[in-house]
């Protein structure tokens, strides 16, 4: 395919995200100007440090003084699950220059990322279809933001259209393509208990990694498991 | 339009922190040696980060969210993506007006 078609693949591919991206955008962008936020400062949030779900905690904690090293920790905090998500894709970033590997990661989002393991175990992942499904929604996110912020606090409340559970939605039908076979499943159930429970009982984004952690230690034991002699495979091929 | 130097700041040093989450896992790779338990536990990273992120949502919400999580994973399994989220998204308004 040639890297046109593959940049619009991409972008096609995306685009229930992007219907979902837009109310959420332009919930943040009214929600920043409120807390104080100009419209060029919500603007330029979203386009560089782009993390949705850290900018929605960051403008929580806007205030004067301005606690700069307090949002820079924050960051790291609410987007460290990245690390973890960037060893995993990195290993299929097989036809990316270095250049296209550090501009690509820029664009790392939690849906940007899942539809590019999506592909990567379908097909070869290409820098085109990458670019193309990362730079759309970077893009509707940016704009969504500055719409929202230009609308100021005229929007209602996107719960009262479902909107707030699109991207729960959104991952879920993308975790249906991630089952391999019963392990998944273990997986899957470590992580869910864990992440909930932390989620009940500590402040923060602190569930994510918690969960993630537990669900990765899970598949590492069963691995071990899997090395015996005798063992039979589970009950679909992976 | 107005931009305070210590919100560009703040927003800058955001978006390094950011920017080096995201590039992390690619030097965390060049580290380790992907083979057989690394391997597995990457290959664990999707469903688990996804999961993860979405379980607060799912399990302890409320009944609207479980029960409309679970219409979205039986409608994700049969239709598209698209379709999936739309039958998810309604069911939750729909729940959320019967559960109260």
């Amino acid at each position: 395919m040639s890297v046109r078609k593959e940049f619009a693949a991409g972008a096609f591919a995306i685009s229930p995200v992007l219907a979902a991206a837009v109310p959420i955008a332009l919930l943040f962008g009214t929600l920043s100007v409120s807390k104080g936020l100009s419209i060029a400062e919500t603007f330029l949030m979203s386009i560089t440090v782009y993390a949705g779900a850290l900018q929605f905690v960051a403008i929580d904690q806007w205030g004067d003084p301005l606690p700069v090293g307090l949002l820079a920790f924050t960051a790291l905090v609410v987007n460290i699950r990245h690390v973890l998500m960037g060893a995993s894709l990195g290993r299929s970033l097989g036809g990316f220059s270095p250049l296209q590997k550090y501009a690509g990661m820029f664009l790392l989002t939690d849906e940007g990322w899942a539809f590019a393991e999506q592909r990567a175990r379908r097909a070869a992942l290409t820098p085109a279809f990458y670019f193309g499904s990362g730079l759309a929604l970077w893009f509707t996110w940016s704009t969504g933001t500055l719409v929202g912020a230009l609308l100021g606090t005229g929007l209602g409340d996107p719960a009262a259209f479902g909107f707030d559970f699109a991207f729960t939605a959104v991952f879920i039908a993308i975790l249906t393509g991630f089952w391999s076979n019963w392990r998944t499943g273990a997986v899957l159930l470590a992580s869910g208990a864990v992440s909930a429970l932390v989620k009940l009982a500590v402040p923060d984004a602190w569930y994510i990694m918690a969960g993630a952690a537990a669900g990765i230690i899970v598949a590492a034991v069963l691995h071990a498991e899997d090395e015996t002699p005798n063992h039979t495979d589970g009950l679909m091929p992976s | 339009m107005n931009l305070d130097p210590h919100a560009v700041l703040a927003i800058l040093a955001m978006a390094l922190a950011t920017y080096l989450t995201r590039v992390g896992g690619l030097w965390l790779l060049k580290l380790a040696n992907v083979k057989g338990r690394t391997r597995v536990a990457l290959d664990a990273v999707p469903p688990a980060v996804l999961m993860a992120v979405i379980a607060p949502t799912v399990f302890a919400t409320g009944p609207a969210e479980t029960i409309a999580s679970g219409i979205t994973l039986v409608a994700a399994f049969r239709l598209p993506l698209l379709a999936a989220v739309g039958i998810g998204v309604a069911s939750v308004v729909v729940l959320r007006l019967l559960l109260g």
